[in-house]
Formats: structure tokens, sequence, C-alpha cells
């Protein structure tokens, strides 16, 4: 496959960025979208140019690292597969690919297609997790009954690998699809149900703080989702938010 | 309680009351509407009463206005923060692979019922209030000592490019209310098992009620 790549370049934080154009040729249908950048890179890095900086770690679709926006989709044209494991042969030969970084206004950009998500890390910490007392008793969770229909659906939700995908495909730049499936993930569980008051509150205040934008339900995050967290999160956590400002 | 305005979810909530409070209203607007067609005398009784009851005029009234002004800057705020949400948009965005056009476009179609609505109170509301209110005449009748609410209604619709503006405002109020029903629905946390078919009332009722303003309007328009 011979394409044309239109690119997002932007030297650091401060730079105004632009897109630029570049060819690469002799693409395997079978490659990963990444493996074909790399190509690019090693063929930028043999003409002395910077290569393209894109993040990316297990390259298995479970580290949430990778991002990229591609063709106007976040994780590309393909469903429920990070950049990843979106292969090549998703295109055809000849194609124009448009690849830019997540934009939103709380994910500011690093270096061209690397931003800084690190907004999501304070959501985390603002309430994502269960405080576990170490006083030698600790009930073994196994041991606490959960609903099955309860269980499921708070592990659908702890699939959730904070990727950003939400956020770049929602057009108000909103956050609230993962932080739904953080908040959900406890709150249908017993161990989280103690702490799901200020859990709520403390990570929707954290959300607001970092500049994301409001959910107006397109549902856009959810199809773009690479481990298809429902909107059943978000009404979920609304319900929750709620119910905690209700009790203070 | 207290800051859950100044939320992102707490925003979400309170358009999301105020939206199911005007659709309310915009279907009792229709039920009184539809009755013009069927007769010009239960309609009169029927405007009149509405028009003179101290509860709709002194309780009802300012709570609908108040909540078409939430409404509105609310809309309006949100639009405003979502703005600020993203300054630098991309080069290309295929928006329409994952979500509707009435879902992406809600300040437009918001844009365009809130023109109409300047149109529709020239038409309607400030004559009355002007009548009512002002020049202090709470009979409803005319010189021949007829009910005006039917006369004036009929009056209204005969210009066609007046139809017409009414006709294109209702299809802009049922995109915004195709997205807009469900979506209030899902802003007050209710996503359940009924959700499939509170969607699919939502689409009847989005369709429904428009389809039937068009309908009036062109009633009166060919029976002038």
């Amino acid at each position: 496959m011979n394409l044309t790549l239109k690119i997002w370049r932007q030297k650091n934080a401060s730079d105004k960025g632009k897109m630029v154009d570049y060819k690469v040729n002799d693409i395997s249908p079978d490659m990963s979208f990444l493996e074909m950048l790399d190509v690019l890179n090693e063929q930028l890095v043999y003409k002395g140019e910077s290569p393209v900086a894109f993040d990316h770690d297990c390259r298995e679709g479970i580290c949430g690292m990778c991002s990229l926006y591609i063709n106007g989709e976040a994780h590309g044209p393909d469903r429920g597969v990070t950049t990843c494991q979106l292969h090549m042969r998703m295109f055809k030969d000849g194609d124009t690919i448009t690849i830019e970084p997540f934009r939103a206004t709380a994910f500011p950009v690093i270096k061209d297609l690397v931003v800084d998500r690190t907004a999501f890390d304070r959501i985390q910490h603002a309430g994502g997790f269960v405080s576990v007392n170490t006083s030698g008793n600790t009930i073994d969770a196994n041991a606490i009954p959960v609903n099955k229909h309860d269980a499921d659906d708070a592990f659908s939700a702890a699939t959730c690998i904070g990727c950003g995908a939400c956020v770049a495909s929602c057009k108000n730049s909103s956050a609230m699809l993962f932080v739904g499936a953080k908040v959900s993930q406890y709150a249908l569980l017993p161990q989280g149900k103690i702490e799901a008051t200020d859990r709520v509150l403390n990570m929707v205040k954290q959300m607001d703080e970092e500049g994301f934008g409001n959910c107006t339900n397109t549902g856009a995050c959810e199809v773009e989702c690479p481990k298809g967290i429902s909107l059943e999160n978000i009404a979920r956590m609304n319900r929750e938010y709620l119910a905690a400002s209700l009790k203070g | 309680m207290s800051g859950i305005l100044n939320s992102s979810i707490g925003r979400k909530f309170a358009m999301a009351l105020s939206a199911f409070f005007l659709m309310i209203f915009l279907l009792q607007h229709f039920a009184i509407n539809l009755l013009s067609v069927f007769s010009a005398d239960t309609f009169n009784e029927v405007s009149h009463f509405m028009g003179t009851f101290w509860a709709v005029q002194y309780v009802m009234q300012p709570i609908l206005i108040f909540g078409v002004i939430f409404h509105f800057i609310m809309g309006f705020v949100l639009e405003i923060k979502n703005r600020k949400a993203r300054t630098i948009s991309y080069a290309k965005n295929n928006g329409a692979a994952n979500s509707t056009w009435m879902s992406r476009n809600m300040i437009y179609s918001g844009l365009a019922i809130l023109a109409f609505m300047g149109l529709h109170f020239y038409d309607f509301w400030f004559p009355e209030i002007n009548t009512k209110y002002i020049q202090g005449d709470m009979s409803g009748l005319l010189a021949n000592g007829d009910y005006r609410y039917f006369e004036e209604l009929q009056h209204k619709f005969v210009d066609v490019w007046r139809v017409a503006l009414y006709c294109v405002s209702f299809v802009f109020l049922a995109l915004h209310l195709l997205h807009g029903f469900s979506s209030a629905f899902q802003s007050v946390g209710a996503n359940n098992k009924y959700t499939k078919g509170l969607k699919g009332f939502g689409k009847a009722y989005a369709i429904i009620i428009p389809l039937g303003f068009i309908f009036i309007a062109l009633f009166h328009h060919l029976n002038n």
C-alpha cells in the first residue's frame, strides 16, 4: 500500500504546530497502524528529520497509552479497538490519512501527537479507589456475596483503560464516560459503596476543575470507546451525583 | 446540595428538568390548538379560560416564562463552556460516524426555535398582553360579541410566508426534540431496561407534535 499521511507536527507545548504531508510506500495491510508509523519514523530518521512523536506502550490494546485521531475518529475507523490494534487493512491503497492528537483543553499537546492526559490521573486520585484498612482482619473480597448483574456491570465498567478516546470524540470534550465508568465500577460493589458519596462528589469536582466540557448525550464516546463502555455508566454517575449532592 | 448548579452534572440536571417542563407545556399547547381544528367554540372557551384563569395567568405563566428563559440561557452557558473545552478544532472530524446530526447541532436548532418564539410572541403573546393588561380588556370578546381567539388565530395564518416560517420552525422543533427527549432522561440518570421503549416514544413525540402543529397552521391557512 502506498499512502499519503497528513500528520500534526508540533515541536513542543508552546509551538503553534501545523499539518505536514508525508508519503509512505510498500505498507503491508497486515501491519498495525503504529507499525506503519514506525516505518515512517525510520524513513524520517534516515533522512535526518525528527521522527513523529506518538504515545504507545503494550501494543495489545490493554494499557490505554496509544491515542491518535485518525481520519476524524479516535483510534481510527475500526470499532472496539485501540490505535495499536487498528490494522492497515482498514485503509485502501492510495488513501490519504489524517492523523491528529486528541484535542481537548484538558489534554494539552506535549509534542506532535503526544498529549498530556494526567488530568485523568488527578480525577482518579480524587476518589477513584477503595480505601483498605489493613487491620489484620480484612474480609476476603470473594467472601462477600455480590449480585451477578452488579458484578458484571462493575466488571464492564472496570474495563475502561483511560485512553481518553471519549474526550477526543465528544464534541464538548467531556470526560463523563471515563468518570462514569470509574464511579460505576466501585459504586456497584459492596466494598465501594462505603465511600460512594465522597467519591462521586470529589471525582466530578476534579473533572470540572480540569476544564472538560459538559456531556450533551451525543453518544459519540460510547461508539468510539475501544472497550465499549456504555452510556449507562454516565446515567449511573448522574444518579450517584444527584443523590450525593442531596445528602450533602 | 450547595453549588450543585455550578457542577457539570447539576447543570445537565437543571437543563433536563426545564426540558421536561417545556415538553409537557408543548403537549398542552398542542392539545388546545388542535381543538381549533374541530370546534371554534370549544377552542374559544378553552382559550378564554387559559387567558383569564388566575392560576394559569399568575402562577403557570410566570413559571413557563422562567422555564423558557432558563432553558435558553443554560443552553448558551453550556455551549460557551463546551467551546472552551476544545479551543483547537480537528483538521478532520467525522462526527457522522458516531453521532446524529441532531445531537451535534442542538444549539442551532435551539437558535431557530428561539427566533421562531420571537415571531410567535410578536404574533400572539404581545398582542394578548396588550389587550388584557395594558388596555384592560379581559372580556375576550370582539365588538360583535363573539369571542376573539379563533378569529385572531385564523387571521394570523392568512399570510403564506408566515405559515411557511411556522412550518420550517416546527421542523427545527422536531430536530431538537429528536435528540432532546431521550437526552433529558439520560441526564437525570434514567438509563435502564425501559430506555429503548422511551427512545421510541420520544421519536414519536418529536415527530407527531411538530407535525401536528404544521397540520394546524396549514389547516387554518387553507380554510381562510
